[in-house]
């Protein structure tokens, strides 16, 4: 795209009608003000096009942001920058010279760190160890970490990135090891950082800490890249932000100049609801009923105690809660993943929380379904194909094993098919292993293995967690169908915007006990915020 | 027990520890960068014949080494080939490599010395002679001192004090140098390595490459130094006995020595006492010959607390993000 531009550019330039080799002068010329120039990169993973033509500049001195959803090609194109990966064709200048980067060696040699999303640090090392690895001042180690030891104290007072340098790596928070990869990437003497969802694994405050220390970086005079799907954060830290797509570079924007609202649209390629459409709930019957609820776990201490509520046909209940105040044991227990004391009552019968009865597959035949939290660990046995995910709790069901013993693969096939087509499953393969599918079209996976079966209580545990926005929107809009069409939705989620504008009730959970309940439309964020902290 | 006894179970000790000590160190180099190696076995077994073979034909037991150490890297080169580049299975390719050695080797002495799949017996200069250190003449009727010096410390061949050695250097390698930084760090987590800008099949083939010398010199020591000549499958669950002991030294050299010392030491005392008398009981012969055996079912079963293996270990890299 800024290909084509700069096309445009020299066409309308009368003084540019001449040989290449002035044009190649004009153009480096051009790029001496950027840090970061790629033009035309492509890469293909198989048959799956991850980069198509990618074109992009990145201003020296400004934090340039990256955004697109899960799968837009925005690690895949960074890895190549920081020859992690090779491109199949295209060409990398940095400061507005032609440089091969073939592997991580050249893209340091050229100033360029990296700080990936999933950390590369060696656990059982210390900081100091992690930090020199690679760029060891000679074949002993001492003298090599001394001179780390000095050099990190200036950056620890320099850039607030204060860790001990004797700590293990295994002992550290996820803030302090990414602290390690930024101090690794400026050991390094890197002019270019690139960051690869850096918040995706911090608390708020971790995550405001790493901005300050961005900003300082930038004061400096250091090009940072910073790759994320959250809009918030870009419209926070960035000077320019450019938008991928399905492995394509779709637009550029000066920060000050754009909005959420537009960056979204771009990202997703239509218009992105940001609030989610529902008409007012019709709750019908009581569906579920719990009293007096209590969990103790195996190391004796209380998680659950005395919950009570009711959930009627119709009606999203949603549970907020900061993470670990029960939350995600309430949803065990009531899928029957783990006994607890109490009673319950299913559409006016007793419902067993302990003893034999009590287990995942009853809760299924009482027509209660369940979307786990941990769709990796719990919700999808990642290296079984689509298909065999389908059928997975619901392998007695008739259709899929109608001689009780012989399964009609071909039937689950074609059943896996009509799901995925209903909930937009990209690619809708039924063949392809669940690990194949990004975050989103995992959760999609389970999501349409549930709903699909029209339960009359539907658990739900982060049903958007690391899914991106079109997919959010998508799961919001079938949340909300299911519940019209009169199923019962409890639904626990850590994010309070999502709890906010799905919930019909909000209860609000705090160290194991319900601190109280309230309508969306008559309360705000601040007073949710207040009760989820054990304070109203 | 008199003094006399201990003094040669300890001596004898010496002498079977060393393979074993060279088999370690080489399995702990190998997975320490993330290469399973269960072919310690064969690469020693291939080594222990060439080694005698070319000592016999050339009449000079260095060349035999030499030779031993070139076919056992060689070998090692398979095992990188495979589970390095190829990526294939780490451990299919172990087995593998003790399969063919086990085969080829009489294979081969049987087709070149037509002695039932041995060689000839070795002497003179084809074979490792002993090395009295200095002062262990003067010192041999100093109590303590003497029978420790003299006794047990003196009068082995070469390769044993080299693989004495081979323990700190192994040590400074691994913790004291850059190679040995990176080397520790491609077998936790190679992809730290990668973006550091070093190369993972480099460093791998690396240990793979030092780890064949060593199987090489545990090889030619066992057929020139320990006895005069190979036998087929001499080696004896030597390769997997070093690799339990590395596992209960958790994979640290110097905690290495000391596992092989309690190996050798239990081989010594099998062959000094054939049969012992316990409460009136005969414990035969083979039950004696059975124990180093048994401590490595014992240390393999997990008995000894928890031994973490390098994270990466057996596993080939193929890159992710």
């Amino acid at each position: 795209m800024i290909t084509a531009k700069t096309a445009r550019a020299r066409r309308s330039d009368p003084g540019m009608t001449q040989t290449s080799t002035d044009m190649m002068r004009q153009d480096t010329a051009a790029s001496a003000s950027y840090a970061i120039e790629l033009r035309g990169i492509s890469k293909a993973f198989g048959p799956v096009q991850a980069n198509k033509d990618i074109s992009i500049r990145v201003r020296r001195g400004t934090i340039h942001g990256i955004v697109g959803e899960n799968g837009a090609g925005k690690s895949t194109l960074m890895s190549i920058l920081y020859g992690f990966y090779r491109a199949d064709s295209g060409e990398i200048l940095i400061n507005g010279h032609p440089t091969e980067i073939p592997d991580s060696l050249a893209a340091i040699r050229a100033g360029v760190g990296m700080v990936f999303q999933h950390f590369k640090l060696v656990e059982n090392f210390t900081v100091l160890e992690n930090v020199i690895l690679g760029a060891e001042a000679g074949g002993l180690l001492r003298p090599s970490l001394a001179k780390a030891r000095g050099l990190l104290k200036d950056l620890a007072r320099e850039f607030e990135l204060n860790v001990d340098p004797d700590a293990l790596i295994e002992n550290l928070s996820v803030g302090h090891q990414q602290r390690v990869e930024i101090l690794k990437a400026l050991y390094r003497e890197a002019d270019i950082l690139i960051l690869d969802e850096p918040t995706g694994v911090l608390t708020p405050s971790e995550a405001d800490h790493l901005f300050r220390i961005l900003r300082g970086l930038k004061e400096q005079g250091k090009t940072i890249i910073l790759i994320t799907h959250k809009l918030r954060e870009i419209m926070d830290v960035t000077d320019e932000v450019s938008v991928m797509r399905r492995g394509e570079m779709v637009a550029t924007r000066t920060t000050s100049e754009t909005s959420p609202t537009e960056l979204a649209e771009l990202m997703v390629g239509r218009k992105v609801l940001l609030r989610v459409e529902k008409t007012p709930a019709r709750p019908g019957e009581e569906v579920l009923r719990v009293d007096g609820l209590r969990l103790v776990d195996a190391q004796g201490v209380e998680r659950l105690r005395s919950i009570g509520f009711e959930l009627r046909a119709g009606e999203i209940v949603g549970i907020a809660g900061v993470a670990g105040n029960g939350q995600s044991e309430l949803l065990e227990v009531l899928a029957g993943l783990r006994p607890a004391e109490g009673q319950a009552w299913m559409n006016g019968q007793p419902l067993p929380l302990s003893g034999r009865d009590c287990d995942a597959q009853a809760r299924r035949a009482r027509r209660i379904a369940h979307v786990p939290e941990d769709r990796h660990r719990r919700g999808l046995v990642l290296n079984f194909h689509a298909w065999e995910n389908t059928a997975l709790g619901y392998h007695h069901d008739p259709l899929y094993n109608p001689h009780s013993w012989k399964m009609d693969n071909a039937a689950i096939i074609r059943d896996t098919q009509a799901k995925m087509d209903a909930f937009d499953v990209r690619p809708p393969d039924p063949h392809l292993k669940a690990s194949g599918f990004s975050g989103g079209n995992q959760q999609k996976l389970v999501l349409a293995r549930e709903i699909e079966h029209a339960p009359d209580v539907l658990l739900v545990g982060q049903p958007t967690r690391g899914v991106d926005i079109g997919a959010i929107e998508f799961i919001h809009q079938r949340l909300i169908k299911l519940r019209d069409s009169g199923s019962a939705i409890l639904l626990v989620s850590v994010e309070l915007d999502e709890i906010l504008s799905l919930s019909d009730r909000i209860i609000v959970m705090f160290d194991g006990k319900i601190m109280g309940e309230r309508l969306p439309d008559q309360t705000n964020a601040q007073e949710l915020g207040l009760m989820m902290a054990g304070m109203a | 027990m008199d003094m006399m006894v201990l003094v040669q179970v300890l001596e004898s000790t010496m002498r079977l520890a060393t393979p074993l000590l060279f088999a370690c160190l080489a399995g702990l180099i190998s997975e320490r960068a993330g290469v399973f190696d269960i072919g310690l076995e064969g690469k020693m077994l291939v080594a222990a014949f060439m080694a005698a073979s070319i000592a016999f034909v050339s009449g000079n037991v260095w060349i035999g080494v030499v030779a031993a150490v070139g076919v056992s890297v060689l070998m090692s080169l398979m095992h990188g080939l495979a589970s390095i580049t190829f990526r294939g299975n780490q451990l299919i390719s172990g087995v593998a490599i003790n399969f063919l050695a086990a085969g080829i080797t009489v294979v081969i002495a049987q087709n070149w010395f037509r002695q039932g799949g041995r060689t000839p017996s070795l002497s003179g200069n084809a074979r490792m002679a002993r090395i009295d250190l200095p002062f262990a003449e003067a010192l041999r009727d100093v109590p303590v001192i003497g029978p420790i010096y003299h006794g047990i410390l003196s009068g082995h061949a070469l390769l044993v004090y080299v693989a004495l050695l081979c323990v700190p250097l192994t040590w400074f390698m691994l913790f004291r140098t850059r190679f040995g930084l990176r080397l520790r760090a491609v077998g936790e987590n190679p992809a730290a390595v990668d973006t550091a800008g070093v190369s993972v099949v480099g460093l791998r083939y690396a240990a793979v490459a030092i780890c064949g010398v060593l199987c090489g010199l545990a090889g030619a020591y066992l057929s020139t130094g320990l006895s005069a000549g190979f036998v087929k499958d001499m080696t004896a669950g030597r390769g997997f006995i070093a690799l339990a002991a590395m596992i209960f030294a958790k994979w640290r050299p110097w905690h290495a020595l000391g596992a092989v010392f309690l190996f050798g030491l239990l081989e010594a005392v099998a062959n000094r006492f054939q049969n012992i008398d316990i409460l009136g009981v005969n414990l035969p012969v083979q039950a004696m010959q059975a124990l180093p055996y048994i401590l490595t079912v014992v240390i393999l079963a997990g008995f000894v607390g928890k031994a973490i293996p390098p994270r990466a270990g057996g596993a080939a890299y193929v890159k992710e993000h």
